[in-house]
């Protein structure tokens, strides 16, 4: 029973990092009606700059998480405003396609700037040692990465809900050209989420370089995750992409304790059952 | 009659290239006529029927593992072809249900997943894949019919042969296919789902119908993949892989018959290029996908036909 108890915690930790890069995946899909492809590039990006930040030039990490946060916001910035802009009006397909060239590109620079072997710097002092949940010990980062999961999901609930920017971004996922006609600037408006969106995935990317490998694969694996979450949550829905990230973490949590070996396929069963169930994903509409 | 003869020539030319080819230009050919048939049934789902699929490695990977297995128990290569294409197809069919229930958007998420379904079960079923490993020292058996013929493969160019006979059979069904009922059926539900639903087709089922020759489509290139190689290893079931048929289709051309074939061709000529100057080719590969999505929506073969593609 305890084990229990204690796997999911460790659950829930990963379903936060999964849970920050979905959400932002949502989000611009919710918006922009793209579905950004090299999302799980912009996480690797995320952890390569806070290595870079953090782990080689020493940056306070209260100081790298935000730096490495901007850095990919402004390759946001490019992906949207010279690329991404121009074939909002196009089938999906081409957007999809035109995405996954920046999957190339950029986790190829990744490998062209840092190399190809995977890093892991040291753990931030404060965060180093365990504390002791149903008598096992359960590392401190951990804890803070779940605080902070749910920290940034209240922190986006509030933004979209409760300020100006957000009503504009609703207003205009709603209705693009109505909320042109009554002066919202929407190119400026879609850059500015697409920025948002790559921040929240940097964010998950960068937290997680204490403990997670920084490799140049990781983005690909992740977008697969982000994938299956956003497909049983329902796609463009926020709730969906926290409770999915939920079920993936769990899952594989237990997974990889009750069957190491097919942990991965789990949660594919998982996704293909709501798929059978709900095509449209829990939340979806 | 241009084309015919121009067709013509290209088959003779590829029937004596053994006579003056090195081994390696053989192996390359053989490579670009697995990814020709490979892209051929993408660009049946994504060309010719709107759906497009980033998990068809794994069909790829199904074929190849598949034809290994067999060759390993039972060296006699037109089973172990059969015998991919056969399981790649069921393969097909069964997560093709599953993925039709979807369209544009959901369905390239769904054949990535599943695709990395495979990959994830070729990766770690060790018993039966020989995990990371791969599956190793597989025969590259001899061509038997019995009672009728027995030809040996172990020269390069008799496998060479083999390859060509099989992707020219592949490629004149694909021929025959796309300009069959089915295939004109297959367009109509890209340009106009709700038309062709409303004149009585079954959407479902001529998608699925799609999908599951797409899959055998990859299932064959994956299945004459062992016998050249002989190892299988999980990247070819990896999603990055099956990005291949996908740049070669855009390189090439879309909505052309010959788009896919001509692509994988310049595939491997740019891979050959660009390869000699810098190990970084992806990136360069990369900014051809952006100039080829945002200017070129035809690829090569529609500047050749001097239209500029379907907008």
């Amino acid at each position: 029973m305890e084990i229990l108890a204690f796997q999911g915690l460790i659950g829930l930790s990963v379903a936060m990092y999964l849970w920050l890069l979905a959400s932002g995946l949502t989000i611009v899909f919710g918006v922009l009606g793209v579905l950004n492809f090299a999302h799980g590039s912009l996480f690797m990006l995320g952890a390569y700059f806070a290595y870079t930040f953090y782990g080689l030039w020493g940056v306070n990490f209260w100081l790298a998480i935000p730096l490495s946060l901007l850095s990919v916001a402004v390759v946001g910035y490019v992906m949207e405003r010279f690329f991404l802009r121009h074939i909002y009006k196009e089938d999906h397909a081409y957007q999809l396609l035109l995405t996954f060239g920046f999957i190339l590109i950029l986790d190829d620079a990744v490998k062209m700037v840092w190399g190809g072997v995977a890093k892991i710097p040291a753990m931030p002092g404060f965060f180093e040692g365990t504390v002791s949940v149903v008598g096992r010990p359960f590392p401190v980062y951990n804890l803070f990465i779940i605080s902070a999961g749910l920290f940034v999901a209240v922190l986006v609930w509030l933004l979209f809900e409760k300020t100006w920017w957000g009503k504009m971004v609703r207003a205009s996922a709603s209705d693009r050209e109505m909320a042109g006609a009554i002066g919202i600037n929407i190119p400026t408006l879609f850059t500015g989420v697409f920025a948002f969106g790559a921040m929240l995935a940097a964010l998950g990317g960068a937290l997680g370089t204490p403990v997670r490998v920084v490799a140049p694969g990781i983005g690909a694996a992740m977008i697969i995750q982000a994938f299956i979450i956003t497909v049983i949550g329902g796609l463009g829905n926020l709730k969906g992409a926290f409770v999915g990230a939920l079920i993936v973490g769990t899952l594989s949590a237990y997974g990889i304790l009750l069957f190491p070996v097919f942990e991965l396929f789990l949660i594919f069963l998982i996704m293909t059952v709501v798929l059978m169930i709900k095509p449209q994903g829990l939340f979806g509409g | 009659m241009k084309t015919r003869l121009a067709i013509l020539s290209l088959i003779i030319f590829l029937a004596v290239l053994p006579a003056f080819a090195g081994k390696y230009l053989l192996y390359v050919t053989i490579h670009i006529l697995l990814l020709s048939i490979f892209s051929l049934g993408f660009n049946l789902l994504f060309g010719y029927t709107g759906l497009l699929s980033f998990g068809q490695a794994g069909f790829y990977a199904v074929g190849a593992y598949g034809c290994a297995k067999i060759l390993l128990a039972y060296p006699s290569l037109l089973a172990g072809i059969i015998g991919g294409v056969a399981l790649a197809g069921v393969a097909s069919l069964v997560l093709g249900i599953l993925c039709i229930r979807h369209t544009r958007i959901y369905f390239s998420m769904l054949t990535l997943s599943f695709g990395m379904m495979i990959f994830s079960l070729a990766w770690k079923w060790r018993d039966m894949t020989g995990g990371d490993d791969g599956l190793v020292g597989i025969p590259r058996a001899p061509l038997e019919i019995p009672g009728l013929l027995r030809l040996n493969m172990a020269p390069m160019e008799n496998y060479y042969y083999v390859v060509l006979v099989f992707s020219l059979l592949a490629i004149y069904l694909f021929h025959r296919l796309v300009h069959s009922p089915l295939g004109l059926t297959l367009q109509g539900i890209r340009d106009s789902e709700t038309r062709t639903a409303c004149v009585g087709i079954s959407v479902r089922n001529y998608r699925l119908v799609s999908f599951t020759i797409a899959g055998m489509y990859a299932g064959l290139a994956g299945a004459l993949l062992p016998p050249l190689e002989s190892t299988v290893t999980p990247p070819v079931a990896h999603w990055s892989f099956s990005a291949e048929p996908v740049l070669a289709t855009l390189l090439g051309g879309i909505y052309t018959f010959s788009g896919p074939i001509v692509g994988a061709f310049l595939f491997y000529v740019l891979k050959d290029i660009i390869v000699r100057f810098t190990q970084y080719w992806l990136i360069c590969l990369g900014a051809i996908v952006l100039v080829l999505v945002l200017g070129f929506r035809g690829g090569v073969v529609s500047i050749f036909q001097g239209k500029g593609g379907r907008g």
